[in-house]
């Protein structure tokens, strides 16, 4: 798989290889290296600068003031509140939806007549914009008895409004949202395990879990790999349904780090916090990346 | 009966609850105040389409689709020629400067953009682009290069460099090499960095968000927002509102969804 070699290959070794290419100029790359530098490269080294500022967003540059907005951070309930919550946010998402969309694929894989339909169905909510996805779930979540899913399962859940399942409710969405996107990929992660290995295994005397055990679940590490960093950094990431959904409400109950940033930052103008929220932010979504590549990366088998 | 025949059955049971919130989101867009509010769940008798009518005007849809369009497809366009000329030299180059200028690129795929966020947001407005299509465009050309050079350049490493030598020893440029040998063998990727790209700057909702409010300039979701927020309770409107600003990309993916799908899927395989 391309993307997993990316990282590995060294582009030396592969020209070598393939010996006569020469070399385009530098200047290919350079309108790229521009506009990267200006949109992505630039703001993001002066957001880790303004961090140890008490930047307010206009004028002058506010003064350097070291690690005080990290100890404001660390001391402040509401913002310690949104570190939880996007981590138990992140892992119910990761789980629920990766578990789903491993069932959805598997049920898809068998050549059933519909099929094709039933991809289509599961996966057409990913192509939405996920702030009206959240405004039909805000419906959805309706605390009347007669309305939504409650009138549908015979429920009285105020499921946005009451702060021990606010939370959940959220991931809900999420879920039904992108279970169909972790679906399609673990499709094309079955579709490279080959019919032969499970014939044998099937002469062999091993029943279908046997088969999904020690067939196709080895087979899925890079699917998976994908999949749990797909989903961790959206998770960890998340703000559009938070913001159309609750705004982080009711009290601080939804808060995430996103939105807690946002609020810093355009309703209390603390720019030099806000950018130190970020970079909290920016560096759980690393430490994932990094921890997840090197771990599923030593149990990934090849065909 | 097929063997299959009660595994089918189940998967069509899950998918009918799957679809519940969007028959709620269709219902009620087709009901009047008064059916809403007596049968919430039902189905709408008789059905009404004024609900439409009136979104279509009051969410100002119209102007915002042409918005939308115009950023989406002009930063296309760009992240297009921008990544795969970068692409084809990160893929090829053989020096160690270049193998760390390529790291610089996916380095981009890993920071959330909310780092740069404020730095960015006074950059662009005193550039004047605040408010306009170009400070959208620009923003996204940056903010999905990172993605784009990474597909690219996974698939011009697979490829082999013969054909664009051979343009070579027979005369042609670096530059022609390229735009007539080597981007017309990059159609399959092409497509996947179409499509990626394309779902993720139409939907996207913060910058747009905070760029273009109050500006004219608003795309479809920014519009659906503000809209939604206005005619909170007349659930009717909001929904109908809801249904046409999603419309338009769910037509184009039922449209072509085998081509979206197996973008999802193989985009980060290359």
């Amino acid at each position: 798989m391309t993307s997993l070699t990316a990282f590995r290959s060294r582009p030396a070794r592969a020209a070598r290889r393939r010996g006569s290419a020469v070399t385009p100029p530098w200047l290919f790359a350079a309108p790229a290296l521009v506009v990267y530098a200006i949109v992505v490269l630039y703001p993001a080294v002066s957001g880790v600068v303004y961090a140890f500022t008490d930047w307010s967003g206009i004028g002058a540059d506010g003064s350097f003031v070291g690690l005080a907005n990290f100890a404001t951070l660390f001391g402040d309930e509401q913002a310690m509140g949104s570190i939880g919550n996007t981590l138990l946010l992140t892992l119910a998402i990761v789980v629920v939806q990766n578990g789903i969309g491993l069932l959805l694929a598997l049920g898809v894989n068998v050549k059933l007549r519909s099929r094709a339909l039933l991809r289509v169905i599961f996966f057409a909510p990913v192509v939405v914009s996920p702030v009206m996805v959240a405004f039909l779930w805000k419906y959805i979540y309706n605390p009347d008895p007669s309305a939504g899913l409650n009138g549908l399962l015979g429920l009285h859940v105020d499921w946005l409004g009451d702060p021990s399942v606010a939370l959940w409710s959220i991931a809900g969405m999420v879920v039904w949202q992108n279970a169909g996107y972790s679906m399609v990929i673990f499709l094309a992660g079955l579709e490279g395990v080959p019919r032969e290995l499970h014939e044998a295994a099937m002469i062999d005397g091993a029943g279908t879990w046997q088969r999904f055990r020690y067939v196709t679940w080895p087979l899925l590490a890079p699917a998976l790999t994908i999949n749990l960093m797909l989903s961790t950094i959206g998770g960890l990431k998340l703000f559009d349904q938070v913001f159309a959904a609750t705004n982080g409400g009711p009290g601080y109950a939804t808060e995430t780090l996103s939105t807690v940033l946002y609020k810093q930052a355009f309703v209390f103008g603390k720019y030099g916090y806000s950018t130190a929220i970020a970079l909290v932010l920016a560096l759980f979504v690393a430490a994932v990346s990094l921890v997840q590549i090197y771990y599923t990366r030593r149990r990934e088998v090849t065909a | 009966m097929r063997r299959t025949f009660p595994l089918e059955l189940v998967m069509i049971a899950v998918a009918v609850a799957f679809l519940f919130p969007v028959y709620t989101l269709v219902s009620l867009a087709l009901k009047d105040p008064g059916q809403i509010a007596s049968s919430p769940m039902a189905l709408p008798s008789p059905p009404t389409l004024d609900n439409f009518a009136d979104a279509w005007t009051a969410a100002a849809l119209g102007p915002s689709l042409v918005n939308s369009t115009v950023i989406t497809v002009v930063s296309l366009v760009a992240l297009i020629a921008l990544g795969s000329f970068a692409s084809y030299f990160l893929a090829r180059v053989q020096s160690r400067l270049g193998y760390g200028l390529y790291i610089l690129f996916l380095l981009g795929i890993v920071l959330p953009f909310q780092l740069g966020m404020i730095p960015l947001y006074r950059l662009v407005t005193d550039l004047g682009l605040i408010g306009t299509h170009a400070g959208m465009i620009l923003f996204y050309t940056g903010i999905q290069l990172p993605f784009t050079v990474f597909l690219y350049t996974g698939f011009i490493r697979a490829l082999p460099g013969d054909y664009a030598a051979a343009a070579q020893i027979d005369g042609a440029s670096h530059l022609v090499a390229f735009t007539r040998v080597v981007f017309p063998l990059l159609r399959p990727i092409t497509g996947t960095v179409l499509i990626l790209n394309a779902v993720f700057i139409w939907n996207d909702f913060f910058t747009p968000l905070v760029y273009l409010g109050g500006s004219g300039f608003e795309t479809v979701p920014v519009s659906v927002f503000a809209y939604v927020g206005q005619y909170v309770s007349q659930h009717g409107l909001v929904f109908a509102g809801l249904v046409l600003g999603a419309l338009p990309i769910v037509v184009v993916f039922l449209a072509l969804q085998r081509y979206v799908i197996k973008g999802f899927s193989s985009g980060l395989k290359g």
